[in-house]
């Protein structure tokens, strides 16, 4: 039947060019660019096209008369790359507006740190010799620059500052606020009065350091933000709508209740709906958790992401959580939400001792200079001073730059995170829970015999699931050698519906499908979650066994884990004798099956009621609720929307050893964040009493600062070694990706 | 001494030229994609491919 794809949700029109956005895989090197956009631009009406290759994306502007949405994708797909239309939400969108907010302020305060410093430097070495005059230009000049820098790129700590206070909390911006606001003023006086001592440049200063710090936190941020992004738009599902008698092919965002939808074998449920007409048999793992697949006929209500295995279905769209399961998971995930404590973070707590003992430090000193009978100008100065240079530069550095490095160790392994605080979270787990499907087991079923079969028959009958769309054959196709020449159908296959596929092959014929299509008698009855799909070539046979695999290195993950002193558990919503062949393989002695959602949470809170600390890993739409309930989560990047949209990390690759990597990074990186808190301590126990006693000129308040913040930093950096992984291997990312797309 | 009086502003308005070339150019987008230019670079106009 031929079908039209409708891509207009993704167009927008603008003075008669519609305009489009393309994620686009696969993209390596420097010829790609240039393929990509000049095939593009050869064609009829486009009129621009433009590939970013930091975020792999691809802006397309052209005339919609000319040529249509589709054929843009049909193009690319002709000389090899995979486009997948892409629409920026708005919080992408804004977190670009706010980055682009920070790179001007960190602008402005280098420009002003670095020109300030250019007048301070000559006012110190000229301290004895230059004219009061002169001096007062250069300070007068430094005011001019500072004060509206400070306004301008001081912003957003002064925004940050206003709200913790507004609600009544103390947060790392109130020390910096106020130690910045503070210098200018004593500054600005202290220049009227013409005297020798002025502090613009530390007050510049800071905000370049700290801005620094802040933007390439954001940058990160937005990194993995664009990767995620892109992942979403190669998920995205289509579904086959029926407008009036015809189909027409529609993203699966754009459905609405009410639509009337065709979900063939093999094609995964694209909305909850109700079965209109047709029976089929669905796979609700992704869902439920369970493997042994469900019937349903006329009336019956699916959730969308179960598959759809055997018989064609027509389904009325229904609201989005109308059906019973979804409502009670919306109920618990609610209920989960708001039961979960804010977490206090460690630059939090760090802010809410320091910025006490610091303020009262300063007063102290002010006390203690006018009782020994110091003037009130210089008692009031020297309080100041303690202020300024225990403006904490070094510890508001201190834990973003390890964040930043550290998330980047995890981008390289194939996490992603969602959550800021993940890192800290994740540091201080001690038990780790998992779901079993699609979690410890891969997503998608396997052959689960492959090794028994011989290679050459195991390779056709491969070659000829290629043919088929049923679900059982698509787990034969995975058995394709990788690199084999042979990864193109057979021609002349033929699809029997309900039976199987057959195909003449050298003259021989070929059969996949059912054992009674295959001339197979007398097979031995298999377990439920297990299903049989038969073979024959000539004379030669086989039956194959297709049934959920573990993940490639669950064993050695699991060990690794209890290496590092985690106890590990089950939790699945599967039957009790799926779960336990799994349980012994892995070696996990407290496992329980056929958990509701409800009960799943009830497991969490009785471990979290124990002062345990929980990581929950799990994919489908029931752990959804559990993960939101757990101290930390993780989902695989083929978990269910909703669930991933709860987790905290998001992990790429078809092993399971990015849990354990995830883990170690963020362990080392919170043993750095203390240790750099220390080393802020420890500057400021040496800073502090020499700015007591009055001796913290502008030159000795720059060299501190300078020298903590980079010194933080620099320890920082150590976040990015290697996280020696079992396996030895850390997953690229876009190797991940792609390994995802074939 | 009195050479400052023209020396230092004159300083400083290169370095606000250096900022605000800055600014336009990060306004006009010249950072977003900072690996394709990298690569755009090695491409040749003239050559059809």
């Amino acid at each position: 039947m031929a079908e039209t794809l409708d891509l207009s949700t993704f167009v927008q029109h603008q003075d008669g060019t519609a305009h489009m956005v393309l994620a686009v895989e696969g993209v390596a090197c420097a010829a790609c660019v240039r393929k990509i956009e000049g095939s593009l631009k050869r064609l009829p009406g486009v009129v621009e096209a433009r590939l970013n290759f930091t975020n792999r994306r691809l802006a397309v502007d052209w005339h919609e008369e000319e040529i249509a949405a589709v054929d843009l994708i049909a193009a690319l797909e002709g000389i090899g790359y995979r486009a997948h239309p892409f629409q920026a939400d708005s919080s992408e969108t804004e977190e670009a507006r706010y980055a682009r907010f920070l790179v001007k302020c960190l602008a402005v305060a280098g420009f002003a740190a670095m020109n300030i410093m250019l007048l301070s430097v000559s006012v110190w070495s000229g301290a004895v010799d230059m004219p009061q005059e002169t001096r007062d230009f250069f300070h007068w000049l430094s005011a001019l620059i500072a004060l509206p820098a400070a306004a301008y790129a001081g912003q957003p700590f002064f925004q940050s500052a206003w709200r913790a206070l507004r609600a009544r909390a103390l947060n790392m911006d109130v020390p910096i606020s106020l130690g910045v606001l503070l210098a200018l003023g004593m500054s600005l006086t202290e220049t009227a009065h013409h005297a020798q001592h002025a502090y613009f440049d530390s007050a510049t200063m800071l905000l370049f350091f700290l801005l620094c710090g802040r933007a390439l936190d954001h940058a990160m941020r937005r990194k993995t933000r664009a990767v995620a992004g892109n992942l979403a738009a190669l998920k995205a599902e289509f579904a086959h709508r029926f407008d009036g008698p015809e189909l027409v092919r529609v993203p699966a965002a754009a459905l609405k209740p009410g639509d009337r939808v065709l979900v063939r074998p093999g094609d995964r449920v694209p909305a909850d709906g109700v079965v209109l007409n047709g029976s089929s048999e669905i796979d609700e793992s992704l869902v439920t958790g369970e493997t042994a697949r469900r019937s349903v006929a006329a009336g019956a209500a699916i959730h969308a992401g179960s598959v759809n295995f055997s018989g064609t279905l027509t389904l009325r769209v229904t609201a989005a959580g109308s059906g019973t399961l979804i409502d009670e998971i919306e109920r618990l995930l609610e209920k989960a939400v708001a039961a979960r404590s804010r977490y206090v973070r460690l630059a939090d707590r760090a802010a809410g001792l320091y910025a006490p003992v610091v303020h009262a430090t300063a007063a102290l000193t002010l006390v203690g200079w006018l009782a020994v009978g110091a003037s009130a100008h210089d008692a009031i100065v020297t309080a100041i001073a303690v202020l300024i240079i225990t403006c904490p530069c070094a510890l508001a550095l201190a834990i973003p730059t390890v964040q930043v490095v550290a998330a980047g160790a995890l981008f390289r392994s194939g996490v992603i995170l969602n959550a800021g605080d993940a890192i800290e979270r994740l540091a201080e787990i001690d038990t780790v829970i998992f779901d079993k499907t699609g979690t410890l087991t891969l997503p998608e079923p396997r052959v689960a015999n492959a090794r028994d079969i011989e290679g050459a028959l195991l390779a056709r009958a491969a070659r000829l699931a290629l043919s088929s769309r049923h679900p059982l054959a698509a787990a034969v196709a995975k058995e394709i050698g990788k690199g084999s020449q042979t990864r193109t159908p057979f021609e002349g296959a033929v699809e029997e519906p309900g039976q199987g596929v057959r195909a003449m092959i050298d003259g021989v014929e070929a059969r996949l499908g059912s054992p009674a299509f295959c001339g197979i008698a007398n097979v031995d009855p298999v377990a439920s979650g297990t299903s049989l799909i038969a073979f024959r070539y000539g004379a030669a046979s086989a039956v194959l066994l297709v049934r959920q695999a573990l993940r490639r290195d669950a064993a050695e993950t699991a060990a690794a884990l209890r290496a590092l002193g985690l106890d590990l558990m089950i939790l699945s919503g599967d039957r009790d004798e799926a779960v336990a062949p799994i349980a012994r393989a892995l070696d996990i002695a407290s496992w329980r099956g056929a958990l509701k959602p409800a009960e799943k949470i009830a497991a969490i809170d009785a471990l979290k009621a124990q002062g345990r600390r929980v990581l929950m890993v799990g994919d489908g739409l029931n752990d959804a609720p559990a993960l939101a309930a757990a101290h930390i989560s993780l989902s695989p990047i083929s978990a269910a929307d909703v669930t991933q949209a709860q987790a905290d990390a998001v992990f790429l690759s078809e092993r399971l050893g990015p849990v354990r990597d995830t883990i170690v990074i963020a362990r080392r990186a919170r043993a750095l964040m203390r240790q750099n808190l220390w080393l802020a301590v420890i500057y400021n126990a040496i800073a502090v009493p020499v700015a007591i006693l009055g001796f913290a000129t502008p030159l000795i308040a720059a060299a501190a600062m300078s020298g903590s913040s980079v010194l933080v930093t620099l320890n920082a950096l150590r976040a990015r070694l290697p996280a020696c992984s079992a396996a030895g291997v850390t997953a690229d990312v876009e190797g991940a990706i792609e390994a995802r797309a074939s | 001494m009195n050479v400052l009086i023209y020396l230092v502003p004159a300083a400083l308005a290169l370095g606000l030229t250096g900022l605000v070339a800055f600014l336009w150019s990060l306004k006009s987008g010249q950072y977003d994609d900072m690996d394709g230019a990298a690569l755009r670079i090695l491409g040749d106009d003239d050559v059809a491919d």
